[in-house]
């Protein structure tokens, strides 16, 4: 293991109860014949640890609704968790509430880049009041400092100045992106979340944005924590990838590994359906079925059992734990792969 | 930076008036309404509150466009002098409403749980009146007086902006701007006042300008059955009730003229609406 | 060379805009053969939508077609009165959008809207039309398709509702499909499952599809050929394995080189300068692509060989890339 990782997340949950099913007066009934039941409890993110070491790449990935959103925002400190513990370089996080963090000093060493850009710029701010504003806030700078530390990170993002009095509806995509990382960026933080931050754009800003990133994290030695549907970038970028599904993670291990050999059967299926023009079509794997509820799952059955092409009596018994090979390369299958040999 | 982008706001709105002729007719209506208010007292040819009983009840003519009414008074410098009273109300009422209830509705919106159910209780408490009696009742109740009026017209508008703000704060408390901003380190109160106001504003704006229209109706509605403003002060409302006994012998013209203002007056503000809408609105501005 | 099920030539779209005309268009030329599927494919504000819309007669009412015509079968789609057009759309040609959710009616269930399509275009009778409806759901692989009949599109996952807009489109067995972005915004486990679908439905009643994706990867795996487009002008015609064999226009290199692949590393990734000019310009470059290329001579201020639409293959370059050695 290496010496202290700079995020530590152990067991952490976020449940949203959810209004009960059916008319009042079904309600009702079911309450009488059954007597008082809990409101329903969508299982947004159940009991996931995970660390990002120092100066390390994350790579979180995983189909629409299957959490990811939900646990960058509980890293994030932007929502609150109901269990488990956010460790920043050994100081636990999650005492404050999320509504309170904005103004701890901590908040500067968590930041995050949003997948709209557009979307994460107020529409009645310019690109520079956009980029000044954690400044202010965090950095309590001011008058010339300020205008200096915004240009300055401009620069390092790659975004002329003569831009900055623009609103973000006057921006490209590619323009607008680059505002959204040097606000994050700005104040310096030890954390960057990423997501999503090159789903909008075309293939030619992609690059380009990919390529900041990178440059990015060597010049001021962040960590990243990035997530993204499009397994291709990922493992362009990543050290480490975190498989997620319907709010666990089904496998971790070293990017390269997790893609060349996959352990779990559902991240083989992802990758199986990567398109690939050498790949002959007999070879296509399909995932059947659709994403199960995560509304009350039951605890005591693999999340994947109804799409699984594996999947056996035991897979509703016991719900598979996340077990590592040799390698530190680990998956949450009875019927795991053994992955590639150390 | 603040003059360029003042300039092309300018430019901005100069081409939505150009674009959109109705818009244009409307500002100019409106900017003939603040004139009169403004200036209407020192240019009307006549002292509106002068009767002259040998001049009573005379049809319009070159010497009193409007005519004159039962007491002799110059009927157009009546309504002319009567523009202030009834947009003072109307702004007044406006703005009162714009503060209280904008701002009830942002932070119901904004914060939800027992904040946005009181702010809605209420709302739905004035919303189950018959809003132009409630209006009465308060007036009564209050004292005949104009400041009751404009506070009356406020609470009956109450709902409307209550609604409104807090559905737009709503929609905007998960937006990406919003999460940035926290994440910039930004307080409940500054993320309200910076990001969330400021993108909800125009909306209350176009809201504004429908519900002064229907301030100035309401004031006139009241002084008409007799509360809140006093005869002989020019109103419309007021005028409109003299002048309605007379409208059976035939002299139309002491209700008809101010009946004409009170219209145009209400005309203008639901039309400005729309085209303050699309002024205001930054991402219509490429 | 088989019939082509659509033949496009020297199309040219302009929209009124503020700031301008914006030339969206310029001489485009293309076909696609029966049963052939070609995929579209280019950057953002290269005209690969506004080329679909036209052909279908749904532009914005700001876009005026100013030359060319589309043929499809004995019928030139740019000159059809509105009536027969209707009638052609869906019967035809029937196109699926890129965000099916809005594409479809929210207030109606969705197997009432595809027997609303049967009954107007595939002379299916109303009492059969239901029944018709379950089947067509069942082919683009819903299960219970009975019961997701009488669901609203709102209960519907973004994959389930593609489907939906798959079965409607393919209601009336149409000669041409053509699919704007389909699976964007889906996950890859559903945009192989949505791809799979129109390729079977494809092969199985010789169909066309005109695929339009900005995803190069996924033409790669699903287009026999590959028209790639730049700042309104169609640079490069080519079947899909040629293509990627050997580009022949600086741009679609540039293109590849940009796309990340199962095996690439993000040093290999090449940018590509610069980004498109400005269409609202009076006069803009023959070559629209000048200002961003590598490549750029003397001589490319000179007008573009024009391209034969009819041809499977098409460069619009005056200086390409080395042809291969012939293997």
């Amino acid at each position: 293991m290496k010496p202290e990782p700079l995020l530590d997340v152990a067991e952490l949950s976020k449940r949203y109860v959810l209004k009960p099913q059916g008319s009042p007066v079904a309600r009702l009934v079911r309450r009488l014949k059954k007597g008082p039941e809990a409101a329903p409890r969508l299982h947004a993110v159940d009991d996931v640890s995970f660390t990002i070491g120092r100066g390390e790449t994350v790579g979180l990935v995983g189909e629409s609704g299957c959490g990811k959103s939900t646990l960058v925002r509980l890293v994030a400190r932007l929502i609150d968790a109901n269990d488990g513990s956010i460790r920043l370089a050994g100081q636990e996080l999650t005492h404050r509430r999320a509504r309170d963090f904005a103004t701890t000093p901590e908040r500067v060493k968590i930041q995050m880049v949003f997948q709209d850009a557009g979307e994460s710029i107020n529409p009645r701010f310019s690109a520079f009041e956009a980029i000044a504003d954690p400044l202010k806030r965090l950095r309590g700078l001011g008058g010339d400092a300020l205008r200096a530390k915004v240009e300055e990170t401009a620069t390092r993002c790659g975004l002329p100045l003569e831009l900055l009095p623009r609103f973000s509806h006057q921006l490209s995509g590619g323009q607008r992106a680059r505002v959204g990382i040097a606000r994050a960026i700005s104040v310096e933080p030890e954390l960057l979340i990423l997501d999503e931050p090159t789903a909008a754009l075309d293939v030619s800003v992609q690059v380009v944005i990919l390529q900041l990133l990178e440059k990015l994290k060597r010049e001021l030695g962040m960590s990243y924590l990035f997530v993204s549907h499009d397994l291709n970038v990922v493992r362009l970028l990543c050290d480490r990838v975190l498989v997620m599904y319907l709010g666990k993670i089904v496998e971790t291990g070293p990017a390269e590994t997790v893609f060349s050999h996959p352990r779990h059967p559902y991240t083989k299926a992802l990758i199986a359906a990567l398109p690939d023009a050498n790949r002959p079509a007999s070879e296509r794997v399909r995932l059947a079925g659709e994403i199960a509820s995560p509304v009350d799952p039951d605890p005591n059955t693999c999340r994947f059992v109804g799409r699984c092409p594996l999947a056996r009596a035991e897979c509703r018994e016991a719900m598979p734990i996340l077990e590592a090979n040799s390698s530190g390369h680990a998956a949450a299958c009875h019927f795991a792969l053994p992955g590639k040999a150390s | 930076m603040s003059g360029g982008s003042n300039s092309t706001a300018l430019a901005h709105a100069r081409y939505v008036i150009g674009e959109n002729p109705v818009t244009g007719f409307a500002f100019g209506l409106f900017v003939l309404i603040v004139l009169a208010a403004i200036l209407g007292p020192s240019l009307v040819p006549y002292d509106p509150l002068a009767s002259n009983t040998s001049r009573a009840l005379q049809a319009p003519s070159a010497q009193h466009w409007f005519g004159t009414d039962q007491l002799g008074r110059d009927i157009f410098s009546r309504v002319v002098v009567a523009t202030r009273l009834d947009l003072t109300i109307a702004v007044a009422s406006v703005a009162l409403v714009f503060v209280l209830g904008g701002l009830s509705g942002i932070a119901a919106g904004f914060f939800g749980g027992w904040v946005e159910r009181i702010v809605m209780r209420i709302a739905d408490t004035i919303m189950a009146f018959p809003l132009f009696v409630l209006a009465m009742g308060i007036v009564a109740a209050l004292g005949n007086s104009v400041t009751n009026i404009v506070i009356a017209t406020a609470i009956v508008n109450f709902p409307l902006y209550a609604r409104v703000a807090r559905a737009e704060a709503n929609i905007r408390r998960e937006a990406g701007f919003v999460e940035a901003a926290r994440l910039s380190g930004n307080g409940d109160m500054r993320i309200v006042l910076f990001q969330i106001l400021p993108n909800v504003f125009p909306i209350l704006v176009v809201q504004m300008s429908l519900t002064m229209g229907y301030a100035i109706l309401n004031a006139a509605g009241l002084s008409f059955i007799g509360l809140g403003v006093r005869p002989p002060t020019p109103e419309w409302g007021i005028m409109v009730a003299e002048g309605a006994a007379f409208m059976v012998s035939g002299e139309w013209w002491i209700a008809f003229f101010p009946g004409v203002a009170l219209m145009l007056a209400v005309f203008c503000f639901n039309l400005l609406g729309d085209g303050l809408r699309d002024i205001v609105d930054p991402r219509r501005r490429t | 060379m088989a019939s082509p099920a659509l033949l496009v030539e020297d199309l040219s779209v302009e929209f009124r805009t503020r700031g301008g005309i914006v030339k969206a268009l310029e001489r485009v030329n293309f076909h696609v053969a029966k049963g052939e599927t070609i995929a579209v494919v280019g950057e953002s504000g290269s005209g690969k939508s506004v080329t679909a819309y036209a052909v279908m007669g749904i532009l914005d009412p700001a876009a005026r077609v100013t030359s060319g015509r589309a043929v499809l079968g004995a019928l030139d789609l740019l000159k059809t009165d509105r009536h027969t057009l209707a009638a052609v759309r869906g019967r035809e040609i029937a196109m699926i959008f890129q965000n099916p959710r809005t594409a479809l009616n929210p207030i109606r269930r969705v197997g009432d809207q595809i027997a609303d399509v049967l009954l107007r275009h595939a002379n299916v009778t109303p009492s059969a039309a239901p029944k018709k409806a379950v089947e067509l759901l069942e082919t683009v692989g819903i299960t219970d398709p009975a019961r997701r009949a009488k669901a609203y599109p709102f209960e519907l996952s973004g994959g389930m509702c593609q489907r939906v807009m798959i079965a409607i489109a393919l209601a009336a067995n149409p000669s041409l499909l053509i699919a704007d972005e389909p699976t964007t915004g889906l996950d890859v486990t559903t945009q192989a499952i949505i791809m799979d679908i129109i390729a079977e439905r494809a092969k199985a009643t010789g169909m066309a599809t005109i695929f339009i994706t900005h995803d190069l990867g996924l033409a790669a795996e699903r287009a026999d050929r590959i028209v790639v487009m730049h700042a309104g002008h169609i640079v490069e015609a080519r079947p899909t394995r040629d293509l990627f064999a050997a580009p022949r226009h600086p741009y679609t290199a540039a293109l590849i080189a940009a796309t990340p692949g199962p095996t690439s590393q993000l040093s290999d990734l090449r940018t590509i300068a610069g980004g498109l000019p400005d269409l609202r310009a009076a006069e803009l470059p023959a070559c629209r692509y000048a200002g961003r290329c590598a490549r750029r001579l003397e001589g490319c201020a000179a007008p573009l060989p024009r391209v034969d639409a009819a041809a499977s293959d098409a460069l619009a370059c005056h200086n390409p890339l080395p042809q291969e050695r012939a293997a």
